[in-house]
């Protein structure tokens, strides 16, 4: 197993006003997203337990994209990989801001 | 948020948290012990497999038709949905609250291999305390009520718990049994069971066969609309936990081993219980399927 | 110990119990109250047919209406693995032996389990783990499921799996690692008559269910106590 953490730091906090949401399933090739509106307005964090060690820079730059594209200022975001493939991610992330965003 | 429609809602293809939100009155779940509480497994780590937040079981409270209900669902793709040590302890925990809350139901989403083997010991013996539980509860008169029809089927100790229950409603896919079609082969050859033969897999575990021997009380199509209707009805003619229904239960399963005791197959028996085309069986649409059933007496009683 | 050598010390004075196709029925005195024993002997599997043998000598007992105690005397192979006794509703019919029990229980009868053998998977839930209190004799040996087995299912070398064991109680067979969880209330001293002891455990029954307090002060189960009384307690809170 591998504890990856990335802290981000946006232009604007994320829309909407729910606190909490949940996406994906802990299964092979898929993840589970879990996303707190606790941090500043102006943050983000995403960390991740991840079964497939060795894979830190494509995490990092799956999340950078992800943080440019959605701005999830005071989110912090725990994934639960089960071996995702990026677009698997994205994807997963993307929902995720959206559920948040209701 | 738009909730979605549970008529369009695969049973089979919607993950627990789909299942529950699109199953209840919307809006009315209330989940217990949930994800950000982070209660996840302390012995997986040591395998090196990675966890789930709710530990694959997601536990809590809501309506249906108006009635309250505590309502725990199995997520059938993490780790096979089965039972490891905190995942079993959230469903005995609910069961055991309801013996205080008395809602009008308990309901178990069951979608499970049986134990997970990396918590061996812990899962099979909260396998026992959830029967001993759902034991308790029905004598203090509430119905708990399974509901089967997801990827991982019921298998294992999840069967059993299934047999616990006050009542079951099955889909195609729902498959219950105690020993899975991998692990008899594995133990006793293939020539006395074939696992990839799908067909006498579904034959032999499926949700019509059940229905049919009496293993469950309702046979419904894969949507979630459909297993919400069983359930209403189900809580409405749960059999009492006394001995006059273990009696009977008696009764009636003494009866099916005198009577098919001899069947290889699982056409064999239908065609005893008096179904005309035994082989239409496995493709019939549900309607067709339900007018079947309506004509098999041993369908359908209050001896569970 | 035999089965034969365990009835031997609990009835001085002689019993009716009979073991017919490896299945345990009868009786005996226990300080001139009578006790009733349901079992399996010589690590029998139990199938569909065995399973109603058991459960009608349970509910005959319930039916005598004089709430004796049963005493469960196992060692059983695991369920009977066929396909036969899966399409004869095997779920259902474990399912109705540990029901009787339970039953048999809440109908005011103390019901003690007694490992003195081998017991797996279902076939151990149906019957010991379906008694108030469960206890064991050393040399007993519980599993879900043994080492080579778990190993093809969870794709680890056996190795490793047995240097784990060593440390890791929750998922390792053995009669130590069922008795850490919780599932294993007592082990019996052999050495000393069993009647007596039985006595004790029915004068001493656990109220509830409290196999998971125990796993946790015996570190076997370190979690699910606190997990089972978080959700109880957030479902009691209105």
């Amino acid at each position: 197993m591998e504890t990856l953490t990335f802290r981000h730091t946006t232009t604007k906090p994320l829309g909407g006003t729910t606190s909490q949401a949940i996406t994906g399933v802990v299964a092979s090739g898929n993840l589970e997203v879990l996303l707190e509106r606790i941090l500043a307005p102006d943050s983000c964090e995403i960390a991740i337990e991840t079964p497939i060690n060795g894979f830190g820079d494509v995490w990092e730059a799956v999340v950078a994209d992800f943080v440019a594209r959605a701005q999830p200022g005071g989110l912090r975001i725990s994934i639960n990989d089960g071996g995702a493939r990026p677009d698997t991610v994205s994807l997963r992330l993307l929902q995720g801001a959206r559920l948040m965003e209701a | 948020m738009a909730l979605p429609d549970p008529n369009a809602v695969s049973w089979y293809e919607a993950t627990a948290r789909q299942r529950l939100s699109a199953f209840l009155d919307a809006g009315t779940f209330v989940e217990f012990l949930g994800p950000a509480e982070r209660r996840m497994s302390p012995h997986l780590p040591l395998f090196d497999l990675p966890r789930a937040f709710d530990d694959g079981i997601v536990t809590g409270r809501g309506t249906l038709d108006g009635k309250p209900v505590l309502i725990a669902a199995q997520e059938g793709r993490f780790m096979g949905g089965a039972f490891g040590e905190v995942h079993g302890g959230k469903l005995v925990g609910l069961l055991r609250a309801a013996l205080d809350v008395k809602p009008d139901a308990v309901l178990i989403l069951l979608d499970t291999g049986g134990v997970r083997l990396q918590e061996a010991n812990a899962g099979e013996t909260a396998i026992a305390e959830t029967m001993r539980a759902i034991v308790d509860a029905r004598a203090a008169g509430v119905p708990v009520i399974g509901l089967i029809g997801g990827r991982s089927g019921c298998y294992g100790g999840g069967g059993l718990i299934a047999g616990t229950c006050s009542r079951l409603a099955v889909s195609e896919s729902g498959r219950i049994s105690v020993s899975g079609p991998e692990v008899i082969e594995t133990n006793k050859g293939a020539e006395e069971f074939d696992s990839r033969d799908r067909a006498l897999v579904w034959r032999t575990m499926g949700g019509k066969h059940r229905r049919l021997i009496g293993g469950a009380d309702a046979y419904v199509d894969d949507s979630v609309s459909a297993f919400r209707a069983a359930a209403l009805d189900l809580i409405g003619h749960a059999p009492a936990f006394d001995l006059a229904t273990l009696d009977a239960e008696q009764a009636r399963l003494e009866s099916r081993l005198v009577r098919f005791g001899d069947c290889r197959d699982a056409t064999e028996i239908w065609a005893r219980l008096g179904v005309n085309d035994p082989d239409a069986i496995p493709s019939m649409t549900t309607a067709a399927f339900a007018e079947t059933v309506a004509g098999v007496t041993e369908a359908s009683h209050d001896a569970r | 110990m035999t089965l034969a050598e365990i009835l031997a010390s609990l009835f001085p004075d002689g019993h009716s119990v009979v073991v017919e196709n490896g299945l345990v029925t009868g009786g005996g005195s226990l300080d001139g109250h009578p006790l009733h024993v349901v079992g399996i002997d010589g690590t029998t599997p139990l199938g569909v047919d065995e399973a109603l043998t058991l459960s009608a000598a349970v509910l005959e007992a319930i039916r005598a209406g004089d709430r004796a105690p049963i005493l469960v005397a196992i060692d059983s192979d695991s369920q009977r693995m066929s396909r036969r006794d899966e399409l004869l509703g095997l779920n259902e019919c474990l399912a109705h032996l540990a029901k009787s029990l339970l039953l048999a229980n809440h109908s005011g009868h103390p019901t003690i389990g007694l490992i003195y053998g081998h017991s797996a998977a279902g076939a151990f839930i149906a019957t010991a783990l379906a008694t108030r209190v469960l206890a064991a004799l050393p040399g007993a040996h519980p599993s879900v499921m043994d080492l080579p087995s778990v190993a093809r299912v969870t794709k680890l070398p056996l190795d490793k799996l047995e240097d784990m064991a060593k440390s890791t109680p929750v998922f390792a067979p053995g009669l130590d690692n069922m008795v850490a969880t919780g599932a294993v209330h007592v082990v019996l001293d052999p050495g000393k008559p069993l009647d007596g002891q039985i006595r004790n455990l029915i004068g001493n029954l656990p109220q509830g269910d409290h196999r998971d307090r125990l796993g946790r002060e015996r570190g076997g189960r370190p979690a699910a106590q606190d997990v089972a009384a978080r959700v109880a307690e957030q479902a009691r809170g209105a």
